[in-house]
């Protein structure tokens, strides 16, 4: 365990930003923006995704979430650098994770300058490249923007899961389950039974970290806040059957609290995209971090409350979850036992 | 009419299925009996009382309560039964009353409708009800507990261990109670490791590692210990058994309360006996023909 | 330690806020003494069984066991008694040998020592060829037994014995007893609670609680005598009987400590 642990955390789990995809649009085409746009690629920080058109087509890139960075070269370039001594370029983040927006700014900077260095080298009045920024969905680089959506995935998980499958394992131990099921009352009833105010508490708490969030912490909802409720208790009703589904296979509080730290909150906090950058981990994390239903939350929540986008922009995100949903579930009921062996 | 019908259980745990719980378990319990199943821990008690509750499955053999298979009409079955489990399976932040009134809606009743079944044990924790199940001592929650097995007047009661860990003052109120639940009509079902328990039941089962040592009324278990029983003392306990232990006409000697018993193995014996005292006079030793009781049998089925 | 008593107890007493669980109890016992510590549920007796052993301090009043104070010595008084219960015993996941180096090794003892000790235990109980096999494999009786020996392992003056015998079948209980008989020859002081009433007859003295206090203390056959009963059993109705205890109301301070 500690060794997976050091591994993990040592090689998989890193802040540091590697192979971002980003979008180029270069309206100049010239001869400096082509050896600009080679170094980016050259990078082993930058993958240039895309050569964009049109301005248009860069608020889209973002809100399809595909790209991390856009890269913008006015026109006549070259010619400003050449008969000015002076160029712009803009430099386009999506800001709502707030730290890799910053490192990626700071690397493409890095490589402008660098660029700048090279072509002053052999002249005698310096080259000056300035570069003008702009932080999509969160201009003041607020952490809130990342953590919050974070810790409400966090918080559902820990109340609906852990809550719920402990409750429920407490009645195996205390043996009332036992006397439960010698009743004519059906099982399944006292399990639902056990659910139903963790469903409630987790919408209150919902409630709750939104109104901090937008009221202390000024946090804009820019999406829609019925289609962000609705998704929460779409992802609560998952965690609820997760714990329902360990409740059913575990015997002891001890073991159903193991379970869901070590194999629901671990993975959480480290794989949900909320701590370490998805994109830069091994692709066997990467493929793991698909079955984690906080990682789709997470991006949900990010792109209704921070992007503001609606339902046509993450209903894949939402099926998954209605998938998992209905999986979890299916086997909780499954796995449940009309006796105690 | 019966009860209770138990054909050829047999109940293994563990993955290789050598934990022998029940070792093919035959019997039958008619209605309206108090029926005992004594045993220690490890006899197997608790696992037929699970299989006879549809809370285990058998390995095979077959059983019924009221006439319902314990297998496909577990859902009958649950509808008739009242259990009460060793442990304490009351919720102890619930109070008493909520506790009964818990109880009575998951069996769709009321305390008023079967208020008359559970009057005479639940008077006796009514004052308290307000108090939380938690904080009652081992005898009221044991009350409590039978009354919540009680409240939804089942036609069949479950008793597994209730006296275990208790005081002899509860024992014995507990037993009390049971007399007068019979007299309701109730088949009673209860399983424990005290020895003198048994003889205030109508019929009990001696039980030990998953066998049945013998099947019927107290009464008929002690008319079946044939061979002669003495009670032997003097002021020189532990060489007593010892020196006893070694004579020809002695089958079994263990100590017994204030007296060793000494089982015979015939009539001859007991003169044998009585030549042995004269000669240890100085012992003050005294004996006693005595009637064996239900642990004396236990004793002898165990050794055989 | 010049007095021939193991254990001393003046006006024990333990008060949990008004409610006073151990009320002024004052005994002796002799070394080498079967006693048994009686009581209905809620009588006091674990309480009282806790001070004794060093685990929780007196309200007032005084105690000495095995010549040690029980306020200021109760390390020493630790290294000086055993204790088994009901509830642990022994380890499961260990066998039945490691479980007896386990309880040498808890009360220091030389390697020496244990392999000897732990040789003649298993020679005393025929558990030869179990002596690898894991304790959770073992009939309950064998390791009730096995766990007297573990807690008389290190040789402590005196023994507590919460319970050994709940559960076990008549035989293994009759056995059991004769391993205290052994040990009491040993001179090692008994201290025995157990609901099985003929074995209150086979302790030398008994001393029944009831509502706190120590309602009756002799040796079986005068306890008899005094209160007009056939048996041990009746002694202890006509006592426990007597309790007034306000529903016997108990275990809120014992699930206190439980946590």
């Amino acid at each position: 365990m500690p060794v997976v642990q050091i591994v993990i955390f040592g090689f998989a789990l890193t802040n540091e930003v590697k192979n971002a995809k980003i979008a180029v649009l270069d309206n100049s085409k010239d001869e400096a923006t082509t050896s600009l746009i080679a170094e980016f690629s050259n990078s082993r920080y930058f993958d240039v995704e895309k050569n964009l058109v049109s301005y248009n087509q860069v608020q889209q890139e973002f809100k399809k979430g595909k790209i991390k960075l856009a890269v913008i070269f006015p026109q006549n370039f070259s010619r400003d650098l050449q008969h000015l001594n002076k160029a712009q370029v803009q430099l386009i983040a999506d800001a709502s994770d707030p730290n890799v927006a910053n490192t990626l700014t700071a690397y493409a900077n890095a490589i402008i300058a660098d660029y700048q260095n090279s072509i002053t080298n052999n002249r005698k009045l310096p080259y000056t490249i300035n570069t003008e920024m702009r932080m999509l969905y969160n201009p003041q680089l607020k952490g809130a923007y990342n953590f919050v959506p974070g810790v409400m995935a966090m918080v559902l998980l820990l109340v609906c899961t852990m809550m719920t499958a402990i409750t429920i394992v407490k009645e195996k131990e205390m043996g009332t389950m036992e006397i439960m099921l010698v009743s004519p009352m059906r099982p399944q009833i006292v399990v639902i039974a056990k659910a139903v105010p963790y469903l409630l508490l987790s919408i209150v708490n919902i409630i709750t970290i939104l109104l901090l969030s937008v009221f202390v912490l000024e946090l804009p909802i820019n999406g829609s806040i019925t289609l962000l409720m609705l998704e929460s208790i779409l992802f609560t009703l998952v965690s609820l059957s997760l714990g329902l589904l360990i409740s059913a296979a575990v015997a002891s509080q001890q073991t159903a609290m193991f379970i869901s730290l070590v194999a629901l909150f671990l993975p959480t906090v480290m794989l949900s995209g909320f701590m370490f950058p998805i994109e830069n981990m091994p692709l066997p994390l990467r493929t793991v971090s698909n079955i984690v239903p906080a990682k789709w939350y997470y991006i949900i929540v990010k792109s209704v409350m921070i992007k503001g986008l609606g339902i046509k922009d993450i209903w894949k995100e939402t099926l998954v979850l209605t998938g998992m949903l209905i999986f979890f579930l299916t086997m909780a009921i499954k796995k449940f036992k009309i006796r105690l062996a | 009419m019966q009860a209770i019908i138990i054909e050829n259980i047999i109940k293994t745990y563990g993955k290789s299925k050598d934990v022998m719980a029940l070792n093919n378990i035959s019997f039958n319990v008619q209605k309206g009996e108090l029926f005992g199943i004594i045993g220690p821990d490890g006899a197997g008690k608790t696992s037929l009382f699970r299989i006879l509750t549809t809370l285990l499955l058998a390995d095979s053999g077959k059983a019924t309560v009221d006439g319902f298979d314990v297998v496909k009409a577990y859902k009958q079955i649950r509808k008739i039964v009242g259990y009460m489990s060793g442990r304490f399976s009351l919720y102890p932040d619930l109070s008493v009353e909520e506790n009964l009134n818990f109880f009575a809606t998951i069996f769709n009743t009321s305390i008023k409708e079967n208020y008359d079944l559970i009057k005479d044990i639940y008077v006796q924790i009514e004052p308290f009800k307000n108090r939380k199940a938690g904080q009652l001592s081992g005898g009221m929650k044991q009350k409590l507990a039978l009354s919540c097995a009680l409240i939804h007047r089942p036609s069949v009661l479950f008793l597994d261990e209730p006296t275990t860990g208790v005081d002899a003052v509860s024992r014995k109120e507990f037993w009390e109670m049971l007399k007068g639940l019979k007299q309701q009509g109730i088949t009673i079902l209860v399983s424990t490791p005290y020895m003198d328990e048994a003889d205030l039941c109508d019929k009990v089962a001696l039980m030990q590692n998953g066998k049945i040592l013998s099947i019927d009324t107290p009464g008929g278990i002690i008319n079946n210990f044939s061979n002669p029983l003495w009670a032997v003392k003097s002021s020189q306990m532990f060489h007593l058994l010892n020196d006893i232990t070694k004579q020809d006409f002695v089958k079994d000697v263990y100590p017994f309360g204030e007296f060793h018993h000494v089982v015979m193995k015939d009539k001859s014996g007991e003169t044998l006996l009585k030549n042995f005292v004269q000669m240890h006079q100085e012992d003050k030793m005294q004996i006693k023909e005595l009637k064996p009781n239900i642990e004396d049998c236990f004793i002898a089925l165990m050794k055989n | 330690m010049n007095n021939n008593y193991a254990i001393t107890a003046n006006n024990l007493t333990k008060r949990f806020g008004d409610f006073v669980a151990v009320d002024n109890i004052s005994f002796e016992v002799s070394k080498g003494e079967i006693f048994g510590f009686l009581g209905a549920n809620g009588a006091g007796k674990t309480t009282a069984m806790r001070m004794l052993c060093g685990l929780s301090l007196p309200s007032s009043g005084t105690a000495t066991v095995a010549g040690f104070d029980v306020y200021k010595q109760n390390e020493k008084i630790k290294r000086s008694i055993g204790y088994m219960s009901q509830k642990f015993s022994l380890y499961d996941d260990l066998t039945v040998k490691e479980n007896m180096q386990f309880y040498g090794g808890i009360y220091g003892k030389s390697d020496a020592f244990i392999i000897k000790k732990t040789a003649f235990i298993l020679n005393h109980l025929h558990l030869e060829k179990e002596a690898n096999v894991l304790v959770k494999a073992l009939p309950l009786g064998w390791k009730q037994k096995l766990a007297f020996s573990g807690a008389i392992f290190h040789e402590p003056e005196i023994v507590f014995l919460d319970e050994p015998t709940g559960g076990v079948d008549p035989v293994t209980r009759r056995e059991f007893w004769n391993m205290i008989y052994q040990a009491s020859d040993l001179g090692i002081t008994i201290f025995v609670t157990t609901h099985y009433m003929d074995e209150a007859e086979y302790c030398n003295r008994v001393s029944i609680m009831v509502d706190g206090r120590i309602e009756a203390l002799d040796t079986p056959s005068k306890l008899k005598s005094t209160y007009n009963a056939a048996s041990m059993d009746d002694v202890f109705l006509k006592l426990a009987r007597k309790a007034v205890r306000a529903c016997r109301l108990n275990n809120w301070h014992e699930t206190i400590f439980s946590f």
